[in-house]
């Protein structure tokens, strides 16, 4: 199993080296794509097989209650034996890997999600020109992700957590040329490594309380010395790993990276800013569970940032025309549902959630890209419409998708969001009402993408040249579908939004839509596994049971799930689904049954202010521009001209006071000493070197300069130490 | 077989052979010059080969009497401590001759030799184990550096070379001072004259003397490193001297600075170190800080990356001062991994400036279209230099910073902002040269980055790899020195000192306590 593990890890890292050395050779051939593809997908392919049969399959045989944990090698080995406090003995780092529940149920989501996104991306991305840069990318993704969730302490986890950074930042701005990728992707990085200084500050945190980075060592050592022993530096720890989850999960203050991240292509958003990446943050902080339900205090930080970021990013969302956009303020606001059941509690309610997020917002993307890739690449919803006609698997596998995000139940989203509803509503009815009030949120924009890109009739025609279809989010409407409607229009600009409808939308080949098939399927399976007990399901159920081995007792308190009598459940399931429904039946209202959507423009012009609010998103990014960005770059000239007038100025001065007092003396020196030197000097360089000639002249001065200044200084340094 | 003797000759016995090639043999000059530095290079290898991993002393010693009169030895050896620098040393020269084999026009022999008669000063500046050899090495750096600045410089190269000069030099004259009271210190102490650098380890002056003393070798070797506020003879010097020079002004002649420290400082004034390690501390960490910041308006590449030399080099000092075993362990291979990033990052902008003949950012943009290769190893050069992990500059930082939360834990944390910052100013530089559409119509048709500068870049990616993989190659040696090193400090700083006793003729103090 250790070497399988290893395999698993390894071969999609061989995929990317072998495409990524391909990629300079000979970039251009038809030919070179199948190879490509070969390497690619079959690296995913394998890697997800060797995970499911070879790692997770024997686990289980061997019974789920212990970890099974391999370290390969001492990575970063540095003894500790010389703190002052003396209570380190060493420092080793291993390069190890364990594999437990919660790593299980990460590695299937990650390698099969990805596999099957490897196998849609072949057909988006067909056309493009960096094709096989794209697969290196995302096979290096691969590789990372799978680090950050089989890494058996932080360091590991760490390097996987910046290596899909590092793949993020690449695959944003995959079309490197254009400028609002480029940025975009550099504001993905920047921010991440805001949220990671914190998530490296908890790092050295836990170092020094536990000496030791392990899973295994520190949550041992957490479990049994409880609150008593750690409670108040757990609290520390804890706030400064939330920092980098928020980072990496994009919730308040740090979502602002995900949707501009839009700019990749729009497999890289369903893999990366869907399914996988944003989500270890979650992952991160269920792993660390036995630290945060030591630590009421950042647990309730947990829950009211993510509740908060939940439902201001689905506010945002209610405004948006950009169907990815839409998408990504969805994705913020389920991952803000993830952490606010974390932060509640709800370990097990978060990584559920973080399961069927990934079946249907994967579903979701890659059913947007499909639409993209069959509209020429247009992203703006009022120039869709009526699209079930022309697209009819896209059309019914998102609306599968969507179904299950609302909460409609039976469907995968639903059972996830039910059971950290519940568990919301024990922590606090507050938390629970916000989570709610998302859901309809939820329910009303999804279903207002859904009707307003496959109802009414193909607008595309009408809208062109609307002074209105020109929104200023001037690039992230263009991405990767103009290059490949079809073979004829291959000359197209990407960078030029506005493609000419010469044909009708189409649906998109096998490739693209038998992957949402699978994923719509998963999204309404994928939950039954959490079947609730009030429905005749056990307690815990099958899920719960399953991730039970990780919530370790703290301080000998064992974990329990939260518990709730039948009749309050059923109230909570009946007013959760009730509000869903109403989300679904006023968007229904707005966007279906009056196809001018009168009601929607008239709200917008009455709440003229709110609605421009929201569709500006709070204008949090104009804000941080303005004041963060800026005032740092004020400061930035003004240290700059620090050096060079002050710093340096300081150095000039004392050149021109020494010369004044004492460049006479010195000028013997000089004749003799100096110019010897600069005259054997002269005569290495040849005689071609009149540079040399007028070194002579500068070094009078400089010279003294150096010499009066020493002098000063250590006159300085005796003056002040004379004891 | 004195190992140490050859790879220090090698060179100079090159430089000399030189002397007699005919001035127009361009490439036999650089073909000879590249040969000599990479069988430099090989023979270095036996060093590490010849180097016992557990031992903490000096290793591989020579030792001849030079001046026996005043107690001076040719004396070589090498430890922990010096291992790696020596290597990236005769590393980085024949990455050197092979990057500039066509850049160099004006005067290539002179240009051959002076590189070479470098790198013999820097090997014996890590590997003279006696302090007046050590002290003549460390001035001897200088003048070919300074011809190098001077005669292949650009446009203000001048100015820049003599600011470099005499602002370095400034330092190491009030060091010849210490070294000598010292010296004397120690033949008062045992009424025998000596510059052996562990003899002179048993050393102890006064309280006074040592805070005297620990400012005089501390300014010589802030300004090398430079440390804040030392530093503004830095970047002029990267901006006008040509690649080969800021690749080892960077790669290496920064290093002799933190070196010292370690080496010197530490050892010989552990009491000051110790009292006085807060103002280190706190310049090194406005270093960081400070030099990320101004880095980060630059608009000339160059200055942009000696700016950033500034703030890594903070970190390295601050690794230093923090005084535990992980936080100079991540100091020294911090040093390396400065000289592989910053070396790349030289280099790489050398081959730029070669095509375009600007270094200015903003001239460039979208030359990752142009050039994919270039553009990906400037890439990879970024993200070691950025830390990120699996490359070698994160587990440097990672050590220093991990090293320093434990003893210095509000520098460690302001410090860390350095990371963020490094990817700000660094990425920054990425996107305005290599993304975006080309703007600007020159860069289209941009020459390829050619077979030699591609292969001088080989080797420093793959030591980036393998540090950030499998970095217990390097920090495996380091590690009894480091030890022995803390010992001295940790023991003798804190312990009351003997001053040497006028009626007695032996040694004041007790051999070192922990060092075998």
């Amino acid at each position: 199993m250790t070497s399988a593990l290893l395999a698993v890890v390894l071969l999609p890292l061989l995929g990317a080296a072998i495409n990524g050395l391909r990629s300079f050779a000979s970039p251009k051939e038809k030919k070179n794509r199948t190879i490509t593809n070969a390497v690619a997908i079959g690296a995913t392919a394998l890697s997800a097989i060797i995970a499911t049969f070879g790692v997770v399959m024997p686990y289980i045989g061997h019974g789920t209650d212990t970890p099974f944990e391999h370290s390969y090698y001492t990575w970063i080995p540095a003894g500790m034996g010389q703190v002052t406090g003396g209570f380190l003995s060493s420092f080793d780092v291993d390069f190890a890997f364990r594999v437990d529940p919660l790593s299980c149920v990460m590695l299937m989501v990650v390698t099969w999600v990805g596999f099957l996104i490897h196998v849609y991306a072949t057909g988006y991305m067909s056309h493009e020109e960096g094709y096989t840069r794209f697969f290196t990318y995302l096979n290096l993704f691969m590789f990372m992700m799978l680090l950050l969730i089989l890494g058996a302490n932080y360091m590991v986890l760490f390097v996987g957590w910046e290596g899909v950074g590092l793949c993020s930042y690449l695959l944003i701005g995959f079309y490197y040329d254009k400028n609002f990728a480029a940025d975009a992707g550099k504001k993905a990085f920047i921010v991440n490594r805001i949220g990671d200084f914190g998530f490296l500050l908890g790092i050295f945190l836990i170092f020094n309380t536990f000496g030791s980075a392990d899973f295994s060592k520190v949550f041992s050592l957490a479990s049994a010395g409880g609150e008593a022993q750690y409670g108040g530096i757990a609290t520390a720890i804890c706030l400064l790993l939330f920092v980098g989850a928020c980072g990496k999960s994009a919730q308040i203050p740090l979502y602002v990276w995900l949707p501009d991240a839009m700019a990749g292509p729009t497999p890289v958003s369903a893999l990366i800013h869907a399914a996988t990446m944003v989500t270890a943050g979650v992952y991160m902080v269920v792993r660390s569970n036995v630290l945060f339900r030591m630590s009421p205090t950042a647990m309730a930080v947990v829950a009211i940032v993510g509740a908060l970021t939940a439902i201001f990013a689905a506010t945002i969302g209610l405004a948006q025309n950009d169907i990815k956009k839409v998408l990504a303020y969805s994705t913020v606001s389920q991952l803000g549902y993830m952490f606010m059941a974390a932060g509640v509690g709800a370990y097990t309610a978060a990584i559920f959630h973080v399961m069927t997020h990934a079946f249907f917002k994967a579903c979701l993307f890659l059913g947007a890209g499909s639409v993209i890739h069959g509209c020429g690449g247009e992203q703006d919803m009022r120039k869709m419409g009526g699209l079930r006609k022309y697209m009819p698997h896209t059309h019914r596998t998102m609306l599968i998708a969507t179904i299950a995000i609302s909460g409609v139940p039976f469907f995968a989203g639903f059972f996830s969001k039910d059971e950290i509803l519940a568990n919301a509503f024990h922590y606090s009815p507050l938390i629970w009402i916000i989570g709610a009030a998302t859901a309809g949120l939820t329910a009303f924009y999804m279903f207002r993408l859904y009707f307003m890109t496959f109802h009414g009739s193909y607008r595309a025609a009408r809208v062109e040249g609307h002074p209105e279809s020109e929104p200023e989010h001037a690039g992230h409407n263009v991405i990767s579908g103009m290059r490949h409607l079809d073979e004829g229009d291959q000359h197209s600009d990407k960078a030029h939004g506005h493609h000419v409808h010469a044909h009708d939308p189409h649906e998109s080949p096998w490739s693209m839509t038998g992957v949402l098939w699978i994923l719509a399927v998963l999204s309404v399976v994928g939950g039954y596994v959490g079947w609730p007990a009030i429905w005749g399901g056990s307690f815990p159920t099958p899920f719960q049971h399953w991730l039970e081995p990780v919530l370790l007792p703290i301080g000998g308190h064992e974990f329990h799930f939260a518990h709730m009598s039948h009749t309050a459940e059923w109230i909570l399931m009946l007013l959760s689904v009730g509000i869903a429904g109403l989300g679904i039946l006023l968007a229904y209202r707005f966007y279906k049954r009056d196809e001018s959507w009168a009601v929607p423009t008239r709200l917008a012009t009455r709440f003229a202010f709110v609605h421009r609010v929201l569709e500006n998103k709070y204008y949090v990014d104009e804000f941080y521009n303005r004041f963060v960005v800026g005032g740092m770059l004020l400061l930035c000239r003004v240290l700059w001209w620090i050096d060079a007038n002050i710093v340096d100025g300081l150095v000039n001065l004392v050149r021109h006071a020494t010369v004044f007092v004492g460049g006479h003396g010195m000028s013997l020196f000089d004749k003799f000493v100096v110019d010897g030197a600069v005259n054997g000097v002269a005569w290495t360089a040849g005689r071609g070197s009149g540079a040399l000639r007028r070194v002579q002249s500068g070094v009078v001065q400089n010279y003294a300069l150096i010499m009066g200044g020493g002098i000063i200084l250590l006159g300085v340094v005796y003056l002040f130490l004379k004891p | 077989m004195p190992i140490l003797s050859i790879v220090l000759w090698l060179p100079i016995v090159a430089a000399v052979a030189l002397a007699f090639f005919p001035r127009a043999a361009d490439s036999a000059i650089k073909a000879f010059g590249l040969f000599a530095s990479v069988v430099t290079f090989i023979m270095s290898l036996f060093i590490v080969t010849g180097f016992r991993t557990g031992a903490a002393g000096f290793q591989l010693v020579e030792m001849k009497a030079w001046i026996p009169q005043w107690g001076i030895n040719y004396a070589l050896g090498i430890d922990g401590i010096s291992l790696w620098l020596v290597m990236l040393t005769t590393l980085l020269t024949p990455v050197v001759l092979l990057s500039s084999w066509n850049a160099i026009h004006k005067h290539p022999k002179e240009y051959v030799i002076s590189f070479l008669i470098m790198e013999a000063a820097m090997i014996g500046v890590f590997v003279a184990t006696d302090l007046i050899l050590f002290y003549v090495f460390f001035e001897l750096t200088l003048i070919p550096m300074y011809l190098v600045i001077g005669v292949w410089g650009g446009a203000n190269r001048v100015y820049a070379a003599i600011k470099f000069f005499l602002f370095t030099i400034a330092g190491s004259l009030l060091m010849l001072f210490g070294i000598i009271y010292i010296g004397f210190q120690y033949q008062h102490a045992t009424g025998v004259l000596s510059f052996a650098i562990t003899d002179l380890y048993r050393v102890g002056v006064t309280p006074y003397a040592q805070t005297l003393l620990f400012f005089a070798f501390s300014l010589a070797f802030a300004i090398k490193v430079p440390l804040f506020p030392l530093h503004t003879w830095l970047p002029d010097a990267h901006v006008e001297a040509p690649t080969g020079g800021s690749i080892i002004l960077a790669g290496v002649m920064l290093k002799m600075g933190t070196y010292g420290f370690l080496r010197l400082v530490l050892p010989y004034f552990p009491e000051a170190s110790i009292r006085w390690s807060g103002l280190l501390i706190a310049l090194s960490v406005i270093g960081i800080v400070y030099g990320a910041l101004v880095a980060w308006v630059q608009p000339d590449m160059k200055k942009l990356v000696a700016y950033s030399s500034v703030s890594h080099l903070g970190f390295c000092v601050l690794g230093i001062f923090a005084m535990n075993q992980a936080s100079i362990e991540g100091s020294i291979l911090q040093m390396i991994n400065h000289g592989l990033s910053t070396g790349a990052l030289f280099l790489l902008v050398g081959v730029i400036y070669e095509r375009r003949h600007t270094r200015l950012l903003a001239d460039y943009g979208g030359i990752a279209r142009t050039m994919p290769l270039y553009a990906t190893l400037f890439i990879i050069s970024v993200l070691s230099s950025v830390g990120l992990p699996g490359l070698n500059g994160f587990v440097g930082e990672f050590l220093i910073l991990a090293g320093s939360f434990q003893t210095e834990p509000i520098a460690a944390v302001i410090a860390a902002t350095g990371v963020i910052l490094a990817a700000i100013y660094l990425l920054w530089l990425v996107q305005k040269v290599f993304f975006g559409p080309v703007t600007n119509e020159e860069n289209r048709d941009i020459k390829p980055i050619a077979w030699n500068e591609v292969a001088a870049m080989v080797p420093l990616i793959i030591l980036m790899v393998w540090i950030g993989v499998y970095p217990k190659t390097f920090l495996a040696p380091m590690g009894p020195s480091v030890r022995r090193l803390i010992n001295i400090v940790k023991t003798e700083g804190n312990a009351p000192v003997l001053v040497a006793d006028e009626s007695a003729g032996e040694v004041a103090r007790a051999p070192l306590g922990g060092a075998k």
